[in-house]
């Protein structure tokens, strides 16, 4: 890479990325009133993880059998409503662990 | 200043949990060819995992500035939502100058957490919340960076599947608590799948796939399972 290049790079990155996350939280200044919108927006953080996390998650170890490992550990750590962190590092840690006995 | 730490406080995992994910990007990042603290500069001023994977995929194979506009473009397009969703949250005197600086990390996990808050959001809680994560993202990059081809690759390997312990850490709690949100992220999930195992679908990016996943759940949820007014802020 050309050493002038990142810096264009970066600024392109940033630019959007910024700009999609500021410019609807500063706009928006009303409550929206509407039920279907508001239940619209209510769902959206919960569906935004489900498609980002599958099936994307069972390829990110590099073996469909450790990722399955460390989902499974993740599932069950989060239905006993542990936090993020600890369902992270069980998630990481079950992973790892069956990477070890394969 | 109570809000403050109380935001502290419920970021720390996230801050944590970033450190773990954005230590896989500066391995990523560095192995693609950035010098660290080029991958330390990616992660401060974008603090997103899809969008900067994808980013430095674009620079390492050279790719124009308009593909790397459209790639940040289509897979950030989500935050737009969010920070739709963020807005109808925040109370009143969470000013336009402190959303002109705090909107910048309006991330997933961030919002998730700004959204699961009993009652409206304040600008100094969510100050707060943004904290650890954003030097969690940045700290973890420059570590992974510096002494990432140290780690061994069983454990980078292990490490890669954090992010998603965060994102079930986040959503099977709600869907234990809320059947309608069950149903809609379970829809939201074989869309996904269908996206990317049926070939006629091939050319849908993930960032993309990601959106049309999230519109059409969430619109179907908002059709048949219509939540009543602030009923989703208080039961999450």
């Amino acid at each position: 890479m050309k050493p002038g290049n990142f810096w264009i790079y970066l600024l392109v990155m940033f630019g959007v990325t910024y700009l999609i996350r500021v410019v609807p939280f500063v706009i928006f200044r009303k409550k929206i009133e509407n039920k279907y919108v508001r239940s619209f927006l209510a769902y959206i953080p919960y569906t935004v993880l489900g498609a980002m996390t599958f099936p994307a998650a069972l390829y990110a170890t590099g073996s469909l059998a450790t990722a399955i490992a460390g989902l499974a550990a993740a599932f069950a750590a989060a239905y006993r409503g542990k936090g993020l962190f600890t369902v992270a590092v069980c998630a990481s840690a079950a992973a790892f662990i069956a990477g070890l006995a394969l | 200043m109570k809000q403050f730490l109380q935001g502290i406080k419920d970021g720390s995992a996230i801050g944590i949990g970033y450190f773990s994910v954005s230590f896989t990007f500066g391995l990523a990042a560095v192995s693609s060819g950035l010098c660290w603290w080029q991958a330390l500069l990616v992660s401060m001023v974008n603090m997103t995992s899809a969008g900067q994977f994808a980013g430095i995929t674009v620079m390492a194979s050279v790719g124009s500035y308009l593909e790397m506009a459209v790639s940040q473009f289509v897979i950030n397009l989500r935050y737009a939502l969010m920070s739709i969703s963020l807005s109808q949250k925040v109370d009143s005197r969470f000013r336009a100058g402190r959303k002109f600086i705090l909107g910048f990390a309006n991330t997933d996990e961030i919002f998730a957490v700004a959204m699961s808050r009993e009652g409206e959001v304040g600008s100094r809680y969510f100050a707060g919340l943004a904290l650890l994560p954003y030097l969690g993202w940045s700290l973890g990059t420059l570590a992974g960076a510096v002494c990432g081809n140290i780690l061994p690759k069983r454990l980078g390997d292990a490490l890669g599947l954090a992010i998603y312990g965060m994102f079930t850490a986040i959503v099977v709690p709600a869907m234990k608590k809320d059947s309608r949100i069950l149903k809609m992220v379970i829809l939201a999930v074989l869309l996904s799948c269908c996206i990317y195992y049926i070939p006629i679908f091939q050319n849908i990016s993930e960032g993309f796939s990601i959106i049309i996943c999230a519109v059409a759940a969430s619109a179907a949820g908002a059709a048949f399972f219509p939540m009543e007014e602030n009923e989703h802020q208080e039961e999450t």
